[in-house]
């Protein structure tokens, strides 16, 4: 135990004398959190809005209207062509382009319906479709609103317009605030990266500069020798959790509704399964870069495949099967799931198991794989 | 006997490091292991301190299998490798302080074991080992091997890269703490410090070519040995070569030692010789053999 000790506190003189690391630790992480959760957004805004107005009649100009008011488009360029627009929307100065047909008034009033073009440009495939969704909320709306003028300026008390309307309630995160989504996220992005990049790194050091070599000479345990290294890793996990909470709830505002034991409990065990990887790598690699390209290599898979930024529900199936063995994707929901939703240690107890497992199975491998005779 | 090495044989994937070696090292002994880069002095060190498991073949440290009790043998040795392998980012005291605990004993409690080699580098002791030069890195391995107060201690290169004055320096302390009761293996590439061991043994490809004293050593080389020398030493040492009865031309210093075929060897024909292939100033006279000599000579 005295041993286990003073190797961990030889581990945090080092970890604190390397100047070249504390502020990857600690400063790096934060200004991720900052930069990341404000920026990586999937809300459409500004979109270049621009038309063909064939018609130039009142209700071309106050369906026009409509548009500039709308806080999402902006409003550009009355394009005289339809041909002028599509050479504007290769050039990417248009989004959305609307093409009112010539006669759009008359037909209107005469006929009771009449068509619009609407193209958009679709190389950023979910943008396009969110575009999509602006552009027939607003000529739907424009649409009930004339079929009440129509009605009137008839004068015919029959017709009565009949409507369904939705009335949507977004639960968890009410004002559809992406921050709110994104900063638990971004928070296990964090922790991850920090921790399995630190105690991958680690142990290769002591291979890369001989060290490992005169410890092996002594009666010190492969346990205490493992434990001690990684302890210190432990720690900085779990304290950049809380520096991460603090900026959360700081800076961003965002709801911490569930437990925070219950969170640190998660996390902590979590940790566990980090730092097996981590020595894992460590245990198969001879320089610090290699165990560094490793690390991130498996870390960009485990990112992109854990729902942070893209739901895993609409993955393919095999990929789905996949994320199964992604521990981020527990992490992300756990957070998400305590930090938002206010669920209890039931409610994750599924993830916290599968977790404890991984976490068991990953430090077996890694300390089987240890060896100090070759 | 404090090592026991019987029939040891280590292959890499390609090359054997280590051909069938056997030798033994008395309790309290300073034994030299010479040889050149490659001979397989490292493995054999890498084999005895517990690191490296031999293909075939036994020994014993200190009394302890290596294979079988080498938990004891950790607990009982010191190591010091030939690269400076401590943390560099840690001060002179942390880093002694950190394989004291290690090996669960303290500074005061061997105290008077290091302390001649301790108080050199005490002045830095608030130091990081990283900023301190060859010699004194090589002070504090030696501490640090020494802090809990081994039986055997094993030195793989300790001297080289280091200065000739910290050189004799060390072997002294060497020889301070062999008289304390501690066996060290050491190894070397230097043959002049071979003459400062009890026992040598001379290695070479994986093999043992000579275990002996290094006084017996020198006297197995039989032939008469002749300081040559001349105004030109390139050209000397090629007419040497192309000189019919030659047995060894090696150079060696200011001088070309030199050993003929024949046993009726008269040094005035040689002269002769030489002063036709358009040298000058040539002296030639008998010397004594060295170890570097019979090295040669046996590993030719």
């Amino acid at each position: 135990m005295k041993t286990i000790l003073y190797i961990i506190q030889k581990e945090f003189k080092q970890i604190f004398r390397n100047k070249g690391m504390l502020p990857i630790i600690f400063v790096l992480p934060l200004i991720q959190l900052i930069i990341l959760s404000n920026a990586a957004t999937f809300d459409v805004k500004n979109i270049k809005f621009g038309y063909v107005d064939h018609d130039h009649s009142s209700t071309s100009r106050e369906l026009i209207e409509k548009f500039s008011a709308s806080t999402y488009f902006n409003v550009h360029t009355d394009f005289p062509s339809e041909k002028l627009a599509s050479q504007a929307m290769l050039n990417g100065e248009v989004d959305v382009v609307l093409e009112i047909p010539a006669y759009f008034e008359r037909d209107l009033q005469k006929e009771k319906h009449n068509n619009l073009g609407v193209t958009i440009n679709a190389i950023d495939g979910a943008a396009a479709g969110v575009e999509n969704v602006y552009v027939t909320q607003i000529i739907q709306n424009f649409n009930k609103n004339l079929l009440v003028d129509l009605i009137q300026s008839s004068g015919s008390p029959k017709i009565q317009p009949i409507n369904i309307v939705t009335i949507p309630s977004f639960w968890y995160n009410e004002t559809l605030n992406y921050k709110t989504f994104m900063v638990p996220g971004i928070l296990v992005l964090l922790v991850t990266m920090i921790t399995l990049f630190l105690s991958g790194m680690n142990i290769v050091r002591e291979k890369e500069i001989g060290t490992l070599e005169q410890i092996n000479v002594t009666p010190i345990k492969k346990s205490q020798f493992i434990i001690g290294k990684l302890f210190p890793f432990w720690v900085i996990g779990l304290g950049l959790l809380t520096v991460g909470l603090t900026i959360a709830k700081l800076i961003f505002n965002i709801p911490i509704i569930g437990s925070l034991p219950l969170m640190y409990l998660y996390t902590s065990i979590y940790i566990l399964v980090i730092l097996g990887i981590g020595l894992f790598i460590s245990n198969f690699t001879d320089t610090q870069q290699q165990a560094m390209f490793i690390a991130w290599f498996f870390t960009v898979i485990f990112i992109l495949m854990s729902g942070l930024f893209t739901p895993i529900e609409s993955m393919p199936k095999w990929a789905q099967i996949i994320t199964e063995f992604n521990p981020i994707k527990y992490f992300v929901q756990v957070m998400r799931m305590v930090m938002l939703k206010g669920s209890g240690f039931m409610d994750i107890l599924p993830l916290l198991l599968k977790t404890l497992f991984y976490a068991i199975v990953m430090n077996g491998l890694a300390i089987w794989s240890y060896k100090k005779t070759n | 006997m404090s090592i026991k090495i019987a029939n040891i044989s280590k292959s890499y994937k390609k090359v054997n490091a280590l051909k069938n070696i056997s030798f033994e090292v008395k309790s309290g002994e300073l034994f030299g292991l010479i040889g050149p880069d490659g001979a397989g002095k490292t493995t054999l060190f890498r084999i005895l301190t517990t690191l490296l498991i031999a293909n075939e073949g036994v020994a014993s440290v200190a009394g302890f299998d290596v294979i079988t009790d080498y938990k004891s043998i950790r607990k009982n040795v010191g190591y010091m490798p030939g690269k400076f392998s401590l943390y560099q980012d840690l001060t002179v005291e942390e880093n002694l302080d950190f394989f004291a605990t290690i090996f669960g004993t303290t500074i005061e409690e061997n105290y008077d074991l290091i302390k001649d080699i301790y108080i050199q580098i005490e002045p830095f002791k608030n130091r990081r080992a990283g900023k301190l030069s060859g010699g004194m890195k090589q002070k504090l391995a030696l501490c640090c091997a020494l802090i809990h107060k081994p039986k055997v201690l094993f030195l793989d290169e300790p001297t080289t890269g280091v200065d000739p004055v910290s050189r004799k320096e060390f072997w002294e302390m060497l020889k301070r703490l062999q008289q304390k009761g501690i066996t060290i293996l050491v190894s070397t590439p230097y043959m002049d410090e071979a003459a400062l061991c009890d026992r040598i043994a001379l290695i070479q490809g994986g093999k043992i070519l000579e275990i002996d004293t290094p006084a017996a050593i020198v006297k197995h080389y039989l032939k008469p040995i002749y300081n040559v020398s001349a105004n030109n030493m390139y050209q000397l040492v090629n007419s040497l070569k192309a000189y019919e009865y030659n047995h060894s031309v090696y150079p060696f210093g200011e001088f070309v030692h030199y050993t003929d075929r024949r046993s009726d060897f008269n040094p005035a024909e040689l002269k002769v010789y030489l002063e036709s292939k358009k040298l000058s100033n040539i002296t030639i006279e008998k010397t004594v053999a060295t170890i570097e000599d019979t090295f040669m000579e046996l590993a030719k």
